[in-house]
């Protein structure tokens, strides 16, 4: 059987560099480099970054449902970007531009694996610290400037970038062709460089700490799927994120050095421009090598936390946990070849969009997988309703229905027709946008304990769930129909087409269910500021789940763990197995033992182990015979 | 403690309330003087109230939740357990799937049918077709996997009297669970990829009668038509011709331009397969007809096409949606800026006489204005082209 090796001398050495150990404010808030220090920067600087997205996003839901009153009221607050208390057109398109791009880089990508990324992996795979604190530091510091840079775009004369957050050339290099082409865009691409700095530098730490930093006994195939999750999603960031910086690079060269990599044959306000043989086509195709592998970037995190939220709170251990992992497997690989869906109509050869085509629905093959699981999962379980658990099940639920829209759009002959319209905003706010936040509450709920020592107050978590996940169905749901009538995205008024007129009274649906959600929101933000605070303090392991972070003591301290680390026997899934007392065991448990609910499986690969189960089982079986 | 009582005191909601009902006069009072005066300020009252509105309704639940923690503790103290909060959020699942199930149709059947009329064009009714299939297959998975989530999450909530069964694994389910959504797919992939080829040949089969060109120009924030004359033909183009009237930059050395047409409205012949080539002048524009099924990006530098042939005129349209003001749109849908919200142009489908008449009145590009501008600057022209090449060598 497996075998404890104690090692008393290496506890002996880690209290005494403890005491070595001497943090001023700056070294432990500001410049940290422990990761749970890290994490909680990335989480409340993501939780920041959502609230002004969010904000955002209601000033423009306010035009759309009210094209035609006039709101003073955001005259004093915009100034000029809201003549007379309207929305200015380019404005508009600024803040739709802002929306996607903080909601989708800064919020899902930085937010949700910065923070579960940092905090999980180390604790979850047994490491003191990620593989380097230092590039850790930085990474959150670069992120942090990005930020700033983003936001400071706001108080730029002409206003923030604006050609939407794809930032398609020409549009986005012709400071001619409109006024968020200007400055306001130069600090976007500014911005995003740091961005993805901040990205490569997490992503190789997370890479390289799953890789060579687990602890004693913890092999792939132990590691909990949050960690597979982190894993996959940081080899495709690191993979993917400088093609962006090629592209974004090549477009700063476009705007400010005079070079004609995107543009060609241009004629703007009259005057014939010098550019000739570029492709804007080219950037879309270096924008779309990561902005695909980008929403498995943000999905991918997601669905790892969820695995695991459900599984602790179902009593059941997840269904098919290879198949989970082979599925993300499967995603992290096909989704370098899919981005050409996102161009089927752009002027791209028709085969190829064929192509492209045959990928994208393969891919729906691994999603499917995995939601069956989780289905699996559920049933028969011992379900307890933690606000965590909710989020999970509000993931899945807008996954299967965002999801099946896909196939939908990936199949080239619909995307004609459904290209650009509202129902491109609702198939992707659904199973990117509201699914991977609910990922990431989920995480917050779940692992704000390991976090901050206490814990959120469930019935505002109920109660955040519930308007939450209601506001977002009732915003995108209805959107469906508006894409099916032809009803284009990034329109600031629908008033100039007979035709869209009709769709004035779902605006105005929508946007009061966008309110409403935004205001559930105050529930959180109360619960998070004041939990962190005065609430509940936590146990060492409040969920009794199995994997390592409940191991740590509730006080975080540096080094994770006071002596040795734990070693790992069992999977991360040992939940309410037939014979065993509790309805959990610990991965830090032997299998030693637990004869009693040890079966087979549990010893594949290990001879040993199977003998010592079935001469166990044959005294067990004589014992009763003598009884 | 003595902040909580202060929020619970009686006497400071009676004053809410008050304040509220003072409020909702004031605000009424004020919307009657704002609409006298011409420009009107910020409605702080207004915006105070919605604060205040928002303050209320935090307060409730803040009152709420402190009366649920009290009967908590209460019941506690007697002994009982409190609050069966799973099965609360249990039942509430439930209510959720069976409301959000009738949501769903409602929205599906009302706004469901706010969507386009069926597709005025050839290609349209296989897209729709798909379409169809598509979204029997997708509502039938929908509604199963909603189903078993939300009963699983009631009918599996937590008790302390059962256990979780205990199944990490079933490879059969798994295989079949795999392949079954793999053949599915599969099949949606054969039947879609053979209608894309088909819709997005844009080039004519020798043999059959060429199909109508028109060139389609987008420009910030504007679309315009090129028609070919009794020729047949669209001559050449150059991007750095374009100055002064000739806008498009018409190559006019080129015999087949010269009879080129311009038209206000993008009429077409029913049952004629029509070709659209596509250009952009500054940024991406894209050229969406919905009821036709049609859209492709307009691009800069690169020429786009589109073939399809309308089925229905738009006076047969107009008596099917029963709407005698219906028109067939053309409308950008890539962001390009500032109008892009409002760069339409009409479309007409008539039939062939009509077609012949209305192309008979239309005016060439070759305007005599044009023709003797074009003399004039020609030589210009030429020598400013020139210098761009010397600037490139260079």
């Amino acid at each position: 059987m497996s075998t404890l090796a104690v090692q008393d001398h290496g506890v002996a050495h880690h209290e005494e560099g403890h005491e070595h150990h001497h943090d001023t404010f700056l070294t432990k808030y500001v410049f940290s480099q422990d990761h749970k220090m890290i994490a909680k920067q990335f989480l409340i600087t993501g939780i920041t970054m959502a609230v002004i997205a969010m904000l955002l996003s209601i000033l423009f839901r306010i035009q759309l449902a009210y094209p035609d009153k006039t709101f003073p009221l955001l005259e004093t607050l915009l100034g000029r970007f809201a003549p007379e208390g309207r929305l200015d057109p380019e404005f508009y398109l600024s803040l739709v531009t802002i929306h996607g791009t903080i909601m989708v880089f800064f919020v899902l990508t930085a937010g949700l694996s910065g923070t579960f990324s940092n905090l999980l992996i180390p604790l979850q795979v047994g490491a003191r610290d990620m593989a380097s604190p230092f590039i850790n530091m930085l990474s959150y510091w670069f992120f942090l400037t990005a930020c700033v840079i983003m936001l400071s775009s706001f108080f730029v004369q002409k206003g923030p970038a604006g050609p939407g957050w794809t930032i398609y050339p020409p549009l986005s290099a012709l400071p001619q062709a409109m006024k968020g082409s200007g400055l306001g865009m130069t600090l976007w691409l500014i911005s995003m460089v740091c961005f993805v700095a901040s990205s490569l530098m997490g992503g190789i730490n997370y890479v390289s700490t799953v890789l060579n930093m687990r602890t004693n006994g913890m092999d792939l195939w132990k590691m909990p799927l949050t960690i597979w999750a982190f894993f996959l999603t940081a080899i495709l960031g690191v993979l993917s994120f400088p093609v962006l910086v090629a592209g974004v690079v090549l477009l700063i060269f476009d705007r400010s050095f005079g070079t004609s990599f995107y543009l060609s044959d241009i004629v703007v306000n009259g005057q014939v421009m010098p550019f000739e043989g570029g492709s804007p086509i080219l950037f879309q195709h270096l924008f779309w090598f990561l902005g695909h592998p980008e929403v498995y970037i943000v999905i991918m995190p997601a669905m790892g936390i969820s695995s695991e939220v459900m599984s602790v709170n179902s009593r059941k251990p997840i269904f098919g946990y290879h198949a989970m992992v082979y599925s993300l497997i499967g995603i992290t690989v096909l989704s370098f070849i899919v981005w050409g869906h996102h161009m089927f109509i752009t002027g791209m050869n028709p085969f190829l969009g064929g192509v492209f085509m045959i990928t994208t629905l393969i891919i729906a093959v691994p999603s499917a997988v995995k939601t069956f699981n989780w289905l699996a999962t559920l049933w028969r379980g011992n379900i307890r309703f933690t606000p965590a658990m909710l989020f999970a099940v509000g993931m899945v639920s807008f996954f299967i229905s965002g999801g099946l829209t896909g196939i939908f759009l990936g199949n080239a002959a619909l995307d004609i027709n459904l290209h650009d319209t509202y129902f491109v905003v609702a198939h992707f706010h659904l199973v990117m946008g509201s699914a991977a936040i609910f990922g990431m509450l989920a995480g917050v709920y779940h692992w704000f304990p390991k976090m901050f020592g206490r814990l959120m107050d469930e019935k505002l978590g109920y109660l955040h769930f519930w308007l939450t996940f209601i506001g977002a169905y009732l915003v995108f749901f209805p959107m469906h129909f508006m894409g099916l009538d032809g009803v284009p995205r990034r329109y600031y008024a629908f008033t100039e087409f007979a035709s869209m007129q009709r769709w004035l009274s779902v605006n105005m649906f929508i946007t009061w269910a966008a309110i409403m959600s935004a205001c559930a929101q105050v529930a959180f933000l109360y619960n998070f500021i004041h939990s962190i605070f005065w609430g509940k303090e936590a146990t060492q392991n409040p969920w009794q789940a199995n994997t390592l972070e409940w191991t740590t003591p509730v006080e975080r301290i540096h080094g994770n763990w006071p002596g040795e680390i734990p070693s790992v026997y069992r999977w991360p899934y040992d939940y309410s197995k037939p014979g065993a007392e509790e309805d959990f065991i610990p991965q830090t448990t032997p299998l030693s033992e637990t004869m009693s609910s040890n079966v087979p499986h549990d010893f594949e690969d290990n001879p040993a182990g199977l003998e010592a189960l079935s001469k166990w089982s044959s005294t067990q079986k004589a014992n009763e015979e003598v009884k | 403690m003595a902040f909580k009582k202060m929020i619970n005191s009686k006497k400071l909601l009676a004053f809410l309330a008050v304040f509220m009902l003072s409020g909702t006069n004031l605000l009424m009072a004020q919307t009657v003087t704002t609409d006298a005066t011409a420009k009107p300020g910020v409605n702080w009252l207004g915006v105070g109230f919605y604060i205040l509105l928002f303050l209320v309704a935090a307060v409730v639940i803040a009152i709420i939740g402190k009366i649920l923690k009290v009967y908590d503790l209460s019941q506690q103290i007697k002994g009982k357990k409190g609050i069966h909060w799973n099965t609360i959020m249990g039942v509430i699942c439930l209510i959720f799937l069976v409301v959000g199930m009738y949501g769903a149709y409602w929205d599906i059947t009302v706004q469901g049918s706010m969507t386009l009329p069926e597709a005025a064009s050839k290609h349209g009714v296989r897209i729709d077709a798909m379409f169809l299939t598509t979204t029997i297959i997708t509502l039938i998975v929908f509604v199963i996997t909603q189903i078993l989530l939300f009963t699983f999450l009631f009918r599996y909530r937590h008790s302390d009297k059962r256990r979780a069964y205990f199944l990490p694994h079933n490879n059969t389910i798994e295989k079949v669970w795999t392949i079954i959504p793999a053949i599915v797919l599969t099949v949606l992939v054969i039947f879609g990829f053979f209608t894309w080829q088909d819709v997005e040949n844009s080039s004519d089969i020798k043999g059959q009668p060429a199909s109508l060109n028109i060139d389609i120009t987008g420009h910030q924030f504007a679309w315009e038509l090129r028609y070919p004359g009794p020729d047949g033909k669209l001559g050449k183009k150059d991007f750095r011709l374009s100055a002064g009237s000739n806008k498009l930059g018409i190559d006019f050395k080129d015999i087949n331009s010269m009879d080129d047409l311009q038209a206000d409205t993008l009429v077409l012949p029913v049952n004629k397969t029509i070709r659209l080539n596509i250009f952009a002048q500054d940024v991406i524009h894209s050229v969406y007809m919905p009821h036709f099924r049609v859209q492709q990006n307009a691009v800069p530098g690169l020429p786009t096409f589109f073939k399809f042939t309308p089925t229905i005129t738009t006076e047969e349209m107009r008596r099917k949606v029963d709407d005698p003001k219906f028109e067939y749109l053309l409308y950008c849908n890539k962001i390009c800026g500032s109008g892009h919200y409002n760069m339409q142009k009409v479309v007409r489908v008539v039939t062939q006489d009509e077609y012949n008449q209305w192309v008979a009145k239309l005016k060439p590009y070759l305007t005599p204005a044009l023709r003797t501008e074009l003399k004039l600057a020609s030589a210009d022209q030429n020598k400013s082209i020139t210098q761009n090449r010397l600037a490139l060598n260079n």
